[in-house]
């Protein structure tokens, strides 16, 4: 797997340098909190409520990452460059995928904490919380490089990458969400459920990485 | 012939088997405008081969 | 006969072959016509009404078997889409695509006939609460991008391949959906559509297993109708281009896959 360490420090080098996606995806987060403070008209949330706003801005500030994250390879022949060199095709996956697991992960380090700041009146959750999201950036990193392969090789891909993503996430949001409401509930973190719902979003990471390690190559072929 | 209750309900009934008849309908039609395209098509095609033959006798 | 020639009739013979130990094209239609007609005619004739929801029911006959032929037409699309992807044989696309095709189709009857159902049960066109029907939205929306995801890939061999990764995804995808959207409705609501599945008189059942073979036996000769109409069209170009003819009567389609007889 070392082609695709290779790669991963390209891409996190390159994003260290030119910062292209991390400052939108967080500056985007935060202003999207601050509408939601309005558009809701609350300044305090919990339960549900909280998860909503909280789990609906993650995913779009995810998209912003999803959108470009083949933008280099398209633009400069990356894709042909792999395609060249004698490494399996499937380690342009691992690299992508760990990418975005890493840009999510440094994306809701900044996020959350703005997020407890502005509405939670107690952090008590947010420890688990985190635990819940790393499982939901697996899934958003995995489903993400594969649709965003086939959107890069498209035209229309900024349109056409959300459109084929975002139903595809719909059983991960649910479960994330599921898992996260009594989390963030009223009276202090509740544990009831949360186990059906965190072995859902393991079985939706394991499924999307297995599919995506299975059918990768093909996508990369000429 | 059973009788059937003549009330709301019948109409919903009536209105979602008539979707599932108009939905069919529809792709006959547009299997039968294919099928007319390719009528026209076979029928250039025909001529087309008749006159190549005329031609070569 | 040249190479390329020769390879276009080695695929087309391939075809015949199979569809010659398959029924052909006029009995599946007959077939669907008889089975079909009992059916309905055992829905008003012979099941019984149901206790709570009344004549309504009737409904039931029509829409559920409709949605689960358009869920398997999913599955079996991923299917093809493996063979596509291990073969190489454009014949396995062709059968992908219109299964997928199919399978939009009885889904946009299934979401038509769930919607006139909920409105005659409760009043609203559209529920929440029922997680089936919520499931069926999310893959039917899903397989709605397998069109423009076609449209946006020129080159015809990748748009196959990209298509087949797809159908291969979101048939993965079908099974893990509803799993996730019935935890979460019924943690919140009863399951609403008790009559579904389980605890149906006989009566019921048999007239809903007719039903269902119908529905099956109509989705697979209007697929064979499809493909059918496909070859054809490929013959058609195929004569053309024997006859050196110069202008093409249509532009080839970009979304069709490209048939055997195709370039």
């Amino acid at each position: 797997m070392s082609a695709a360490r290779v790669i991963l420090v390209k891409d996190l080098r390159i994003e260290l340098r030119t910062l292209q996606s991390l400052p939108a995806m967080a500056l985007f987060a935060v202003t999207t909190f601050v509408i939601f403070r309005f558009g809701l008209d609350r300044t305090s949330l919990e339960g549900s409520l909280a998860t909503g706003v909280l789990l609906v801005t993650i995913l779009f500030a995810a998209l912003l990452a999803i959108n470009r994250l083949f933008v280099a390879e398209r633009d400069e022949g990356g894709f042909d460059a792999i395609r060249l060199a004698p490494v399996d095709p499937t380690s342009l996956f691992v690299a992508k995928v760990l990418a975005l697991l890493t840009y999510l992960a440094i994306l809701e380090l900044i996020a959350v904490p703005v997020f407890a700041g502005f509405f939670l009146d107690d952090a008590a959750g947010l420890l688990p919380l985190a635990g819940i999201l790393l499982l939901l950036d697996l899934g958003l990193a995995a489903t993400g490089a594969v649709v965003s392969t086939i959107g890069a090789n498209s035209r229309a891909r900024d349109l056409l990458t959300p459109l084929i993503l975002l139903p595809l996430l719909v059983p991960l949001m649910i479960a994330a969400a599921g898992a996260c409401e009594p989390l963030l509930a009223a009276g202090g973190p509740e544990y009831g459920d949360v186990g059906q719902w965190v072995l859902t979003m393991a079985l939706y990471d394991l499924l999307f990485l297995l599919v995506g390690y299975a059918t990768y190559e093909f996508l990369l072929e000429d | 012939m059973p009788a059937l209750p003549i009330d709301e309900a019948g109409k919903y009934v009536a209105g979602a088997y008539v979707v599932f008849l108009v939905l069919v309908l529809i792709y006959v039609a547009i299997m039968a405008a294919k099928l007319e395209r390719m009528r026209r098509d076979l029928t250039e095609l025909a001529d087309l081969a008749e006159s190549r033959k005329r031609e070569a006798a | 006969m040249s190479n390329e020639d020769h390879h276009q009739h080695t695929l087309l013979s391939q075809l015949k072959l199979l569809t010659r130990r398959m029924p052909s094209l006029q009995v599946l239609a007959f077939a669907t016509v008889a089975v079909l007609g009992i059916a309905f005619a055992m829905v008003f004739f012979y099941a019984p009404n149901d206790a709570d929801q009344g004549f309504i029911q009737k409904i039931f006959y029509v829409h559920v078997p409709i949605a689960i032929c358009a869920l398997i037409g999913f599955v079996v699309a991923a299917f093809h889409a493996i063979r596509h992807l291990r073969t190489g044989d454009p014949i396995h696309d062709v059968r992908s695509y219109v299964a997928i095709h199919m399978g939009v189709i009885f889904g946009t009857a299934a979401l038509l006939t769930g919607a006139i159902w909920a409105r005659a049960a409760w009043g609203k066109w559209w529920v929440w609460e029922e997680p089936t029907l919520v499931s069926f939205l999310i893959v039917y929306l899903l397989y709605a991008t397998y069109y423009p995801l076609r449209y946006s890939i020129e080159d015809r061999e990748r748009q196959a391949r990209y298509a087949s990764v797809f159908a291969i995804t979101a048939g993965a995808f079908v099974p893990l959906n509803f799993m996730a959207v019935r935890l979460a409705e019924s943690l919140v609501h009863p399951r609403v559509f008790a009559t579904a599945d389980g605890g149906l008189p006989p009566e019921m059942l048999l007239t809903f297993l007719v039903s269902i073979t119908g529905m099956a036996l109509l989705f697979i000769t209007l697929t064979r109708f499809e493909m059918s109409a496909k070859m054809t069209k490929g013959q058609i170009s195929r004569l053309r281009r024997a006859l050196d003819s110069e202008a093409p009567a249509a532009p080839p389609s970009r979304i069709a896959p490209a048939v055997p007889n195709e370039t």
